[in-house]
């Protein structure tokens, strides 16, 4: 009812930040069997547990070669202030994995402190150019986020600041509407030679990666690939956005659950699994999401909304701010208005001396080696010497929706309710 | 005190012959990496691609001051974000030519196809023949002139840069636009949301005669063209417009 | 998701060599859609002749004495060529119906791919190259032709699922793009007496026009009202016993190019698959608009 008054109140849906906050079927249904008599399991601390992994290995000369399978997802310069990317960037290097741009261009904080730094490629093209794209460790082509399989972005006014704007080439203060496509190409046919231009712009170098939402993950696993992809991104529906619409948020697009075996099918299918890599994001929490997204198939994950929480997102020391924005700690999704207390997702220059680029980098770095300890408890546990030998019937699901959606049998029973083609 | 003696400096090699490229022989690979290590431009200023026959992504990622003649046409991206050399197609341009070009001029004899500098940022793309849908998409800064005609929703949310277009211009022109500005010397079928005709001002035929200029086009003057741009009423969201989006 | 070619000709001169082209345009678009390749040849048959493509996944089995079989049952001459999983048969014009309905009893498992009295079909999975080396279509002579080269969307990619669709008699429609309304429109054309064989958005297509030809319309006509209710994008190319057609979506965001000189008209996704056409330098090369019905007819 409230919604209805605000929508009658003001004419305009309701924008905000954040993932899909819906209860819906997640790696929470999952469970790992582990090992007893019938296989044995590697001791912590002593046996190897490995945990690195290749991204980029089908075409590209320089595939990127990371420490831990857990990737920091793109977030833009603009959404989030220069001194949050810089502690992603810090954050991401101390723990020997990758970090991303976003929609708003390439920043010096971010590049200068990512030892592996991924470009995305948007539709927007804010910021694109060739002196970023060649100094960039590996290219993104965004097709879609699990946010808003579908949509553009948006952008309002009040976090269009000086900078913002002019590396956007837009008017300063106004709310800037991003395409849904991209402008140049439509289709897998059209893709593959976008992806062939880029490629011979950087001279085959760099591993091009496309991002997709989860919406139809079998088939845009598949076209990917047939495009030329040497990794495929895949972002289901919790996956979080700077900013749109709440309709969109909650109601289009697949749990991250229910996609990944779908896009690990497809590369199957096509002889391509651990060939094209695939990384899976939207709602990885902790170690043990890690685990259960590298049993289902994945090669990597990649977290944003969780990355932006350990860097003092949402941190209850700004409560009474937090109050006063009408909220509390935990619940603050309105990213887009630019007022974050925690100096994150905002462009106010007095907000954003609220993060300490080092000290916030490494808390992610922390983060990301507590989620890594963990998913290597896990593997151990189930006998592995590398988190890529997780397999799916290590896993069993405690409800049927989600056996059906991850095609593991129900706990205690040999029944994967659904099973179909993929 | 320093003097030159002319016959016993060494001679500064300059071979103004062109560096020729048969892509019926040698792969776009070769050429483009070629491109790409150019040492010092003013040594290999001039360079030649034959037998093209409709190839994608020719000539993309230059980012020196040398000239390239392409002898036939060209399929999807020629000159992509191109920088600094001046690239001229002997023939038709595919999908995007010029696409997110920086600098340097992208000048096509023929006609080229959709999605013509796209998101272009910089440097001057000249179509002589007539463009199809979608020129100038998304532009940030480069300029267009079109001897011919635009086909539909030719600059959607052009941000920045002048698009000039000699002949007519097809439905939605300058649909979302931002700040581009759009000139017109025929007619416009339909403009897109948001996009109004303007007051041509003194300094818009400033730039129109520039940029007539730089294009070798002597016979139409500034004063002939109409001007196109935002009437910015999307720039903030307001209910009313809502059928705008 | 593809890439198509079409060439018309309309100089008879051109005619011998029309499989040998259509094949070189149909190869440089590979890229496109490495899935599936299909061509239509419309070739003069002698008059009142009919021929009727059918396909089978066992042909040694379904062909042998197939043409003897249906002459029986029809009461006519019937003789076949296979070429392949293919084999055209030869009946008289004004027993296609008929010897579609026999045929279907006495070969329950062997799909027809097209009838009438010029269309062959030719459609298999697999590279343009091997596909058409595997029916020998550059020794093929007509007067014009269609092919189409597949990149699968969300269908299955089986021979069925490649393209051309036959659409009716000496009809049919390849397409490059994706449509978004094709199952209600599907469910809606099944109500209609439609009988479909695949989960493609493009069968969906043909079995449209079928549908609006067998209401009354003209293929001009059926084409026009497509604009109006198919959703999505797409480009399609028809063929008939004497013409061809094109027609784009509205928002024609897939590529298409047009070439017309004295000696025939061409399409194709790209320029590259018109790049090696006699005479293209002097052309007139042009892009079709979007919502036009454009068509050329013998």
């Amino acid at each position: 009812m409230s919604e209805i008054r605000r929508a009658a109140a003001t004419g305009i849906y309701d924008i905000r930040g954040s993932g899909a906050k819906r209860k819906v079927p997640h790696f929470d249904d999952l469970l790992f069997l582990g090992a007893s008599i019938s296989r044995y399991p590697l001791e912590g601390y002593r046996e190897k547990c490995d945990t690195s992994v290749v991204l980029g290995t089908r075409f590209a000369k320089k595939p990127i070669e990371l420490k831990i399978p857990i990737t920091v997802a793109g977030m833009s310069f603009g959404s989030l202030s220069g001194p949050a990317k810089e502690a992603l960037g810090r954050g991401a290097t101390l723990s020997g994995t990758s970090t991303t741009t976003g929609d708003g261009g390439m920043t010096e904080e971010e590049r200068g402190h990512s030892k592996h730094l991924v470009y995305q490629y948007l539709p927007s093209r804010y910021g694109m150019n060739p002196r970023d794209l060649r100094r960039a460790d590996a290219i993104e082509i965004v097709v879609g986020q699990g946010a808003k399989p579908g949509g553009g972005g948006m952008l309002l006014g009040q976090k269009i600041s000086d900078r913002v704007a002019e590396m956007r080439t837009l008017p300063k203060g106004i709310d800037q509407r991003s395409a849904c496509r991209h402008p140049d190409w439509t289709g897998p046919d059209d893709l593959e030679i976008k992806i062939l231009e880029i490629r011979e712009i950087t001279d085959w170098q760099k591993p091009i990666y496309v991002k997709i939402g989860g919406a139809r993950p079998y088939y845009d696993t598949a076209l990917a690939v047939k495009a030329g992809a040497d990794v495929v991104v895949l972002d289901g529906m919790q996956g979080g956005t700077a900013a749109t619409q709440e309709v969109f948020i909650e109601h289009v697009g697949q749990p991250t659950l229910a996609c990944i075996r779908p896009a690990v099918k497809a590369l199957q299918d096509l002889g391509m699994h651990r060939k094209v890599q695939l990384i899976v994001s939207g709602g990885i929490r902790n170690g043990a999401d890690v685990a259960k997204a590298l049993a289902l198939g994945a090669d990597a994950v990649s977290v944003g909304t969780a990355a932006l929480i350990a860097l003092g997102d949402n941190d209850p020391r700004w409560e009474d701010e937090y109050q006063k924005l009408g909220t509390t700690a935990g619940a603050y999704d309105d990213w887009h208005e630019g007022k974050d207390p925690a100096g994150i997702t905002t462009q106010d220059v007095e907000l954003m001396k609220r993060v300490d680029p080092i000290a916030a980098g490494r808390r992610l770095a922390n983060y990301l080696k507590v989620m890594t300890l963990e998913a290597q408890t896990i593997a151990r546990a189930c006998g592995k010497n590398h988190l890529h030998n997780l397999e799916p019937e290590d896993l069993c699901a405690l409800s049927i929706e989600a056996a059906a959606m991850a095609g593991v049998p129900l706990a205690g029973t040999s029944w994967v309710p659904g099973k179909g083609p993929f | 005190m320093h003097s030159t003696n002319l016959a016993t400096s060494p001679l500064h090699q300059v071979n103004y012959a062109p560096k020729v490229f048969d892509l019926s022989k040698n792969t776009l690979r070769e050429f483009n990496q070629a491109l790409h290590e150019v040492k010092d431009a003013s040594t290999e200023p001039n360079w030649e691609v034959i037998n093209p026959k409709g190839s994608h992504a020719v000539a993309v990622g230059a980012e020196h001051p040398i000239s390239i003649d392409v002898q036939g046409s060209v399929g999807y991206y020629c000159g992509g974000m191109n920088q600094l050399s001046t690239i001229t197609v002997h023939g038709s341009a595919g999908p995007g030519v010029g696409e997110n070009m920086m600098s340097g001029t992208i000048v096509v004899k023929g006609d080229a196809s959709q999605y013509a500098g796209a998101t272009g940022r910089g440097g001057l793309l000249v179509i002589e023949g007539n463009a199809s849908s979608r020129c100038g998409i998304s532009m940030k800064g480069i300029n267009i002139v079109v001897r011919g005609n635009i086909g539909h929703m030719s600059a959607f949310m052009a941000q920045s840069g002048n698009l000039v277009v000699l002949g007519d211009a097809g439905d939605a022109l300058g649909d979302s636009i931002y700040e581009a500005r759009l000139f017109v010397r025929g007619s416009v079928k339909s403009l897109g949301a948001d996009c109004i005709k303007k007051e041509l001002r003194p300094e818009h035929i400033a730039i129109l005669q520039d940029l007539l200029d730089r294009a070798g086009i002597t016979d139409v003057k500034p004063e002939e063209f109409s001007r196109y741009g935002s009437a910015r009423t999307l720039y903030n969201f307001n209910i009313d417009n809502a059928d705008a989006y | 998701m593809c890439g198509i070619v079409g060439l018309f000709l309309k100089d008879k001169s051109l005619e011998p060599q029309l499989g040998a082209l259509l094949s070189e345009m149909l190869v440089t678009m590979t890229d496109r859609g490495p899935d599936s390749a299909g061509i239509a040849i419309y070739g003069g048959g002698a008059k009142g002749h009919g021929k009727i493509t059918i396909q089978s996944a066992t042909p040694d089995a379904d062909f042998k004495g197939l043409d003897a079989e249906l002459g029986k049952k029809i009461n006519a001459k019937v003789s076949s060529t296979v070429k392949s999983t293919h084999a055209v048969l030869d009946v008289p014009a004004d027993k296609i119906g008929e010897a579609r309905v026999a045929l279907a009893e006495l070969r329950p498992n062997v799909r027809v791919m097209g009838a009438g009295e010029a269309i062959e079909i030719y459609k298999e999975v697999g590279l343009p190259i091997e596909v058409l080396k595997r029916f020998d279509i550059a020794s093929m002579g007509g007067s014009h032709g269609i092919g189409h080269t597949r990149m699968a969307t969300e269908s299955a990619v089986t021979t069925l699922g490649a393209h051309p669709f036959s659409t009716g008699p000496d009809q049919c429609l390849v397409h490059n793009g994706s449509l978004s309304n094709h199952n209600n429109l599907r469910r809606e054309l099944i109500r209609d007496g439609m009988r479909f064989e695949t989960e493609n958005d493009t069968e969906v297509a043909a079995a449209y026009l079928s549908s609006k030809i067998a209401h009354g319309q003209n293929l001009g006509e059926a084409l026009e009202s497509s604009l109006n209710d198919l959703d999505g994008f797409f480009t399609f190319v028809v063929g008939t016993k004497d013409g061809f057609g094109v027609v784009r979506d509205p928002i024609s965001c897939k590529p298409a190019v047009m070439a017309e000189t004295d000696q025939y008209v061409a399409f194709g996704s790209e320029y590259r698959a018109l790049a090696n056409l006699p005479g293209i330098e002097d052309a007139k090369v042009w892009e079709p608009e979007p919502s036009t019905v454009y068509f050329w007819e013998h």
